[in-house]
Order: C-alpha cells, then sequence, then structure tokens
C-alpha cells in the first residue's frame, strides 16, 4: 500500500508542482514571462501602451505570481512602471 | 570628463503654454547643452496629451522629448532650470547608456548563440523567412 503511493509519488509531486497539470483540483497552464517569449530586452517607460497590461484597474502593479514575468524583467518593468508615473504617463492610483 | 553620457530628457509643458514658449524652452536647453559642450541627438514633441493625473490643476499637457550627450554637470543646470521655470509642469532626466548596452549585449549575444545552434543542426545561420519551413514540410509530405 505505502509503496505503491510512494512509487506513483502523487504526494510528493502535488506538493511540489506549482507550475500546473495537477493530478487533483484545477488544470492551470503554466505562465510565461511576455518579455522573455518576444525577445524585449529593454523595457521603455516611455511606451505606456507596452505598460498598461501590468498595470490593473486599481493602478498597482501587477505581481509576478499573477502576471508570470521572469524575475529580471518584472524588476525593468518595476523601474519603467516608476519612471513612467512620475511622467504621467501611467497612474499612481486611480479608484 | 571627457566622457559623454547617454540621457533622456522629457518635460511636461503646461497646456496654457502657446507653441512660442514650448519653442523657447526647446531653445534654452540647447543653450544649456551647448554652455556644458553637449549635444542633443534627437528632439521629439508628443504633442498634447491627456496626463494619468492631475499636476498643478493641469488634465492635459506637452510633452518634449530630447535625447542628449552631456556630462552630469550639464544635467545638474538642466534640472536646475527646468525646476523653476513656470510652464514646465514635470521633467525627468534618465541616464540611458548604461541600460541600452545591457539590453544591445543580450540581442548580440541571443544572435551568437542562435547562429550556432543553427550550424550545430546544419542549418544557414540565419533562420529564413516564417512563411519557408512550412512550405518546405509541405513539400515533403507531396513527395
Amino acid at each position: 500500500m505505502f509503496g505503491k503511493r510512494g512509487a506513483k509519488g502523487k504526494r510528493k509531486d502535488s506538493k511540489k508542482d506549482d507550475r500546473g497539470g495537477r493530478k487533483s483540483g484545477l488544470f492551470r497552464r503554466k505562465k510565461v514571462c511576455r518579455f522573455c517569449v518576444e525577445k524585449i530586452d529593454y523595457i521603455d517607460y516611455k511606451d505606456a501602451r507596452m505598460l498598461m497590461p501590468f498595470i490593473p484597474e486599481r493602478g498597482k502593479i501587477q505581481p509576478r505570481r499573477l502576471s508570470g514575468t521572469c524575475a529580471t524583467h518584472q524588476r525593468k518593468l518595476q523601474t519603467a512602471i516608476k519612471r513612467a508615473r512620475q511622467l504621467a504617463l501611467v497612474p499612481y492610483v486611480t479608484d | 570628463m571627457s566622457t559623454l553620457r547617454q540621457y533622456e530628457l522629457i518635460y511636461i509643458v503646461s497646456p496654457s503654454a502657446t507653441d512660442e514658449t514650448v519653442a523657447e524652452l526647446h531653445a534654452q536647453v540647447e543653450a544649456i547643452v551647448g554652455k556644458f559642450d553637449g549635444r542633443i541627438e534627437k528632439t521629439e514633441n508628443w504633442g498634447r496629451r491627456r496626463l494619468a493625473y492631475e499636476v498643478n490643476h493641469c488634465k492635459e499637457g506637452t510633452y518634449v522629448l530630447e535625447i542628449l550627450a552631456g556630462s552630469g554637470e550639464m544635467v545638474t543646470e538642466l534640472e536646475r532650470r527646468l525646476g523653476v521655470a513656470d510652464d514646465v509642469l514635470r521633467y525627468l532626466v534618465v541616464r540611458v547608456d548604461k541600460e541600452l548596452h545591457v539590453a544591445e549585449r543580450a540581442a548580440t549575444r541571443r544572435a551568437g548563440t542562435r547562429k550556432r545552434r543553427r550550424a550545430a543542426r546544419g542549418l544557414p545561420p540565419e533562420p529564413p523567412a516564417p512563411r519557408a519551413p512550412i512550405e518546405a514540410a509541405a513539400d515533403v509530405k507531396d513527395g
């Protein structure tokens, strides 16, 4: 009994696996970084249209866990959004 | 001293200002840049745009972008003058040479890797136009 479960590794997997394909519950697609896929090296703060998808209604910066952006690009995106905010291209808050 | 750094300067001119005021501000910037032996590489007037939030009770503003090369002292002087100017709602100076350099290196590195990998697979170094592989695959199927 125990051996069987161990061999399948069901429990272990479901704990470790956070990128979808879970055996039970929801099926979630793996998120990918948009900037990596599109091979964008420089995130331009002047281009408000490019930043908008990462700024939800409230005006906050969307976290990585929701957008799927990789660490490097999230860092660059963060500075870009903050610069754009100073120039009133992008809001600080909207209510 | 002799090192020229690349900066991007953006300033927002009040909507009540006339075109002449905008031109005058540009002339001022030009004068300061000239005084510090810098140069203006590009000037872009984005025209009147809606601001994302109110600045000094204004909802619109004229954006002007200037790409400059010059020294740090030049930037200090520019910031001082723009801070004093009444018609300027906002300004921002960003040093971009390092970031652009990093981006360029990333691009060349990627191009190099692609070339190497394609060579290893016995393909020509540059990928053909996106349509081509599909057509080639279709040809194989027909044959």
